[in-house]
């Protein structure tokens, strides 16, 4: 049998994962794009509410935060439901999960698209009004498509970071692999085999994710030329 | 908020009154997994660079597997997974090395910092200039010599600025040891968040003592990178 009979289930893990990973990585890219805009906008209001939320961040470990945020998001819709006298609901820990994980690696993609808005080049900006297009325009046509080049590296590694913090949410609950593989360890008493196969089930997404981000950086930097030594 | 202040002080920074807890606890795992991993990280970063594919090729995989999968994991792995196996429990040194929780977090620490260590270092090491390496050779060193005084000092300065990148997600890392019963921080977070279920205080707090440590990690490696990366300063226009 497959995996003992495991294997539907660790499949299903490993799908809750990969969603986890990919629905977070839009939250937080939403989030960071947001963030880069308040950070170099000239409002010194947006300025500094976003760069104390990278700094405290950043500066914070993520299963705290994953654990700060959820405990306290529950306790805080119990008191709003009781006030207005309704039932309790319970958080499903995806939801929280996406969202938690989402806040989190905003921040880091806050600083990644940052520093791409800043890497390009004035003059085009310039170029681009000239010509009469509007704010959105030049965003739109000139700045964001370069951006997502100059943004590509920062962005891989920080998709690598967040697929393996996933493996953190099974702590609050969420059936990922990380549960599922160590449920069926524990009655099929192969404790052992079975973290193998979730590690292994890691290293899979984690290699074929690098292999597509180095398809697309190559996509993306097509008429960039590099210099050959 | 001072009520659990007053209460867990204590336990929050170094001793619950029977063992070592808290911040006394994290920073240990830190400092001896760190040094652990840039012990072991030199010579395989050299490894790595080798021209020798007998050398070079099992150090990528073995970095290439414990940068592939999350920390968790590795520490599940070690953790509960060896501990599993008959051939751990029957060898009497085994046994008592996994059995506690301390020695298994501190491997799987240590190798998984090591692991991003040696690759941080084998890429300063290939980006070595070559006319350094021409120099040392022109005086007549031979490899050893060359790899002490020339390559390993440049490129360890030159690799200070991802090192303590590095050094920083490890401190973060720690925080995975709770579930091999290590009482660290986080530990003493979630068992006063069990004891008062005043959950945003516990875990708030436990949030500012790592903001703390991590603050005074970056101001002690900005001192660093001033000491020793001087000569690779912008020069003040």
């Amino acid at each position: 049998m497959f995996l003992d009979g495991f294997g539907p289930i660790i499949l299903d893990g490993a799908w809750v994962t990969l969603e986890l990973a990919v629905m977070s990585l839009l939250v937080s890219f939403v989030i960071g794009l947001g963030g880069a805009g308040a950070k170099l906008s000239s409002n010194p209001l947006l300025k500094g509410i976003a760069t104390l939320y990278t700094t405290l961040i950043r500066g914070v470990p993520d299963l705290v935060l994953m654990l700060l945020i959820f405990y306290s998001l529950q306790i805080g819709m119990n008191h709003l439901t009781e006030w207005q006298g309704m039932e309790q609901i319970n958080l499903n820990p995806f939801v929280s999960g996406v969202f938690t994980l989402g806040f989190i690696y905003g921040a880091y993609f806050t600083e990644t698209f940052r520093g791409a808005f800043l890497s390009v080049p004035k003059g085009q900006i310039e170029a681009g009004i000239a010509y009469g297009m509007s704010s959105w325009q030049t965003f739109s046509r000139i700045q964001f498509p370069q951006v997502m080049r100059f943004a590509l590296p920062g962005i891989s590694n920080n998709w690598q970071v967040m697929l393996k913090a996933t493996a953190l949410v099974s702590i609050i609950g969420l059936s990922d692999v990380v549960k599922a593989s160590i449920d069926a360890g524990k009655s099929s008493y192969k404790v052992f085999f079975f973290t193998v196969v979730a590690g292994a089930i890691y290293l899979i997404l984690t290699s074929v994710s690098s292999l597509v981000l180095m398809w697309l950086e190559r996509r993306y930097s097509t008429g960039v030329r590099e210099a050959e030594l | 908020m001072i009520d659990i202040i007053q209460q867990y002080w204590k336990a929050f920074l170094w001793t619950d009154g029977y063992h070592l807890s808290g911040l006394a606890v994290t920073m240990w795992l830190l400092v001896v997994s760190i040094a652990f991993g840039f012990c072991a990280s030199i010579p395989l970063a050299i490894a790595r660079v080798s021209r020798s594919k007998w050398l070079s090729r099992p150090v990528w995989l073995f970095s290439y597997v414990f940068r592939g999968t999350p920390l968790y994991i590795q520490l599940l792995f070690f953790y509960t997974g060896m501990y599993s196996l008959d051939i751990v429990r029957d060898v009497d040194i085994l046994n008592h090395f996994f059995r506690e929780g301390y020695n298994c977090t501190i491997l799987a620490f240590g190798l998984n910092t090591c692991a991003y260590t040696t690759e941080i270092f084998a890429g300063a090491i290939k980006a070595t200039p070559y006319g350094e390496i021409e120099a040392g050779r022109a005086y007549g060193m031979n490899k050893f010599t060359l790899y002490r005084r020339v390559i390993i000092p440049s490129a360890l300065r030159r690799a200070l600025p991802a090192y303590s990148n590095e050094v920083i997600l490890m401190l973060h890392a720690t925080t995975v040891a709770f579930t091999a019963t290590v009482p660290d921080i986080l530990k003493v977070a979630r068992d006063v968040n069990a004891a008062t279920y005043d959950s945003f205080d516990a875990f708030g707090l436990a949030a500012l003592i790592y903001l703390c440590i991590t603050f005074i990690l970056v101001a002690l490696f900005r001192k660093a990178e001033s000491k020793w990366l001087a000569h690779l300063r912008p020069m003040k226009t």
